[in-house]
């Protein structure tokens, strides 16, 4: 009787397994498109979106050199941008906010509280309700550069980032900042030497947050940078598709491939660190 | 906790380590104080208070006079394409909401259960989220095109196709990211309460309606509040599938883009050709931003009186 259930359960178990794996196929389905459009030539992509690009189908590597300088504008450029402005603004944030954090939450005043109150507050916040006005005041400010863009990034995405913080740093005992204040080691050393190593895995979680927003942000940069000089990769993609009449789907989807394949590495070197991030971020946030 | 003991020791080593901390506070708080008031404080405010003014740029804003407080709003409810962008973002809100996070939470649930190869899936579903909004949007209109075009038709020809077009592009992105915070809330489930429900005798289903589910109702909320807000707050995508069209010409000249979203709608309002027009898009953003924020609001608190406290 328990052999005989235990062998359906385990027949149950194959059968989702199978399910599972159809369903994987399914899931990975668009980006292997992607990947077939990119080597196809351009008017097959819209007529024959599902087949190999097998004999007159097949461009070569045709759709990547067109997609390079595709829009007066090379792709390399927007590429670099992206990186520069990602990296940039998740240091920044992932340094001031983990320090901002541990003050809120070890100062403790009525001033920190406030604060801690708008960053909650500003998590509700939807970006077209400051849109207009931010752009406005990054030009004024001329922070509408790749290397000053991070500013903005800061105060617009300091919410979740100090809300992590704190949550994280009120679990953690303070004694060993007070034995290490009691031995004469003023705040700026605590907080480099002692509390930043303890702070390791929420600045994995939030740094991870930041960078899969940034990176991927359209209407942000789009608003915000001068565009004239300055494009990231979403703005350079949807500036290809939106302005011109006639778009070149095979070298769109060269594109396309181009700025997923570092995402997909990310991802396959970072996997276990960004799923733990996402948890961790949604259970807090 | 260490916090509640011996509070007399407790007061004075706070005040060691608070005094010299506070010394250094422009250098703690300082940078992220500056940046979140250009980032975010200013222009809030001053956002709020460009919804009761004419303006076509910052500089030259001009009040409304009191008599004329509310004109914004009132042209922004008197805008169809507002009011259709307001019903249409709902409708498909409430339609995301409920096939996400049910075929997340089954996804879930059907992966915590111990088969084969269950990492690997995890992998495989979550991989989209890392994809921009904008770069989704063309992928799938690649995949819909490729489809519609041997019936003749495309994506942008007809409403419905978009309706269902962008709730299948989200539903693949965002079952992934659900499904990691249910397995997070389902690997919490204490395993002796599933065990004592099995040697009661309950059926898998009892177990799942009665243990389970009270169980993980704190991932519940945050996932019901995520794909909510989401939802409304949908943008990249919307832009990139179909930036609203097909366009619905109306006898008076107006247009009702009919697969426009609120976020899509606002930005149009205000980057459009009508630069008058900016006031009502403002006083569309203040609107916006008090659904969105009441919205989150109620949802918490509706559900958090249904969570099972530890």
């Amino acid at each position: 009787m328990a052999q005989n259930l235990n062998s359906k359960e385990n027949k149950a178990k194959l059968i989702l397994t199978i399910f599972f794996a159809l369903l994987a196929l399914i899931w990975v389905y668009p980006v292997l498109l992607v990947l077939i459009n990119s080597f196809k030539v351009n008017t097959y992509v819209k007529t024959n979106t599902f087949s190999f690009p097998v004999g007159e189908m097949f461009a070569g590597f045709q759709n990547f050199l067109k997609g390079m300088t595709f829009g007066n504008y090379p792709f390399i450029k927007s590429a670099l941008y992206s990186f520069l402005i990602t990296i940039g603004s998740t240091v920044l944030i992932l340094l001031c906010t983990a320090m901002t954090g541990w003050y809120i939450a070890r100062v403790d005043d009525k001033f920190c509280r406030l604060i801690y109150l708008i960053c909650v507050f500003s998590m509700v916040v939807p970006f077209q309700m400051v849109m207009f006005t931010l752009s406005k005041t990054a030009d004024v400010l001329k922070l509408n550069t790749p290397w000053t863009i991070p500013v903005i990034y800061l105060g617009f995405g300091a919410g979740l980032a100090i809300f992590m913080f704190v949550g994280f740093v009120k679990g953690v005992p303070k004694e060993i900042e007070e034995a290490a204040a009691i031995d004469g080691c003023g705040p700026v050393r605590t907080f480099f030497s002692i509390v930043l190593p303890i702070l390791k895995p929420t600045l994995i979680s939030v740094g991870i947050l930041e960078i899969m927003w940034i990176w991927n942000d359209y209407l942000l940069p789009y608003l915000v940078l001068d565009r004239t000089k300055f494009m990231t990769i979403p703005i350079h993609i949807q500036y290809l598709k939106g302005s011109y009449g006639t778009v070149d789907l095979g070298a769109t989807m060269a594109l396309i491939l181009m700025s997923i394949i570092p995402v997909i590495i990310f991802y396959l070197s970072c996997q276990k660190y960004i799923i733990k991030g996402v948890a961790a971020g949604a259970v807090k946030g | 906790m260490s916090k509640h003991s011996s509070g007399a020791k407790r007061l004075k080593n706070e005040s060691i380590m608070k005094k010299p901390m506070k010394r250094w506070s422009p250098l703690f708080i300082g940078p992220t104080l500056v940046a979140f008031v250009i980032g975010f404080i200013w222009p809030f405010i001053r956002g709020f208070g460009l919804s009761f003014t004419k303006f076509r740029t910052t500089s030259d804003a001009k009040f409304l006079g009191f008599g004329h407080l509310f004109d914004n709003y009132v042209n922004a409810f008197k805008d169809p394409s507002f009011l259709h962008a307001f019903w249409y973002t709902a409708l498909f809100t409430i339609v995301s909401v409920i096939l996400i996070n049910v075929l997340a939470f089954a996804v879930a649930y059907a992966l915590t259960q111990k088969i084969k190869g269950s990492n690997l899936f995890r992998t495989v579903f979550f991989m989209p989220n890392l994809i921009g909004g904008i770069v989704l949007g063309y992928i799938w209109s690649m995949i819909f095109d490729g489809v519609l075009s041997h019936m003749n038709t495309s994506i942008l020809l007809e409403t419905k196709y978009g309706f269902w077009g962008l709730i299948v592009l989200l539903c693949w992105q965002q079952i992934g990211y659900m499904m990691i915070i249910y397995i997070a809330g389902l690997q919490a489930v204490p395993e002796d309460m599933l065990e004592a429900a099995r040697i009661d005798g309950a059926t898998k289903w009892q177990t799942l309606t009665k243990v389970t589910i009270p169980n993980v109702m704190p991932s519940i909320t945050i996932c019901t509040f995520l794909t909510l807000s989401n939802g409304f707050k949908l943008f990249d995508q919307n832009l990139a599938l179909t930036g609203g069209q097909p366009f619905n010409f109306k006898a008076d000249g107006s247009v009702v883009k009919t697969t426009e979203m609120l976020a899509l709608n606002i930005y149009n309002t205000f980057y459009g050709q009508n630069t008058s027009a900016r006031g009502t898009a403002q006083a569309k953003a203040v609107l916006f931003f008090i659904l969105v924020a009441a919205l989150g609001l109620i949802q918490l608190s509706y559900t958090r009186k249904r969570e099972v406290e530890q």
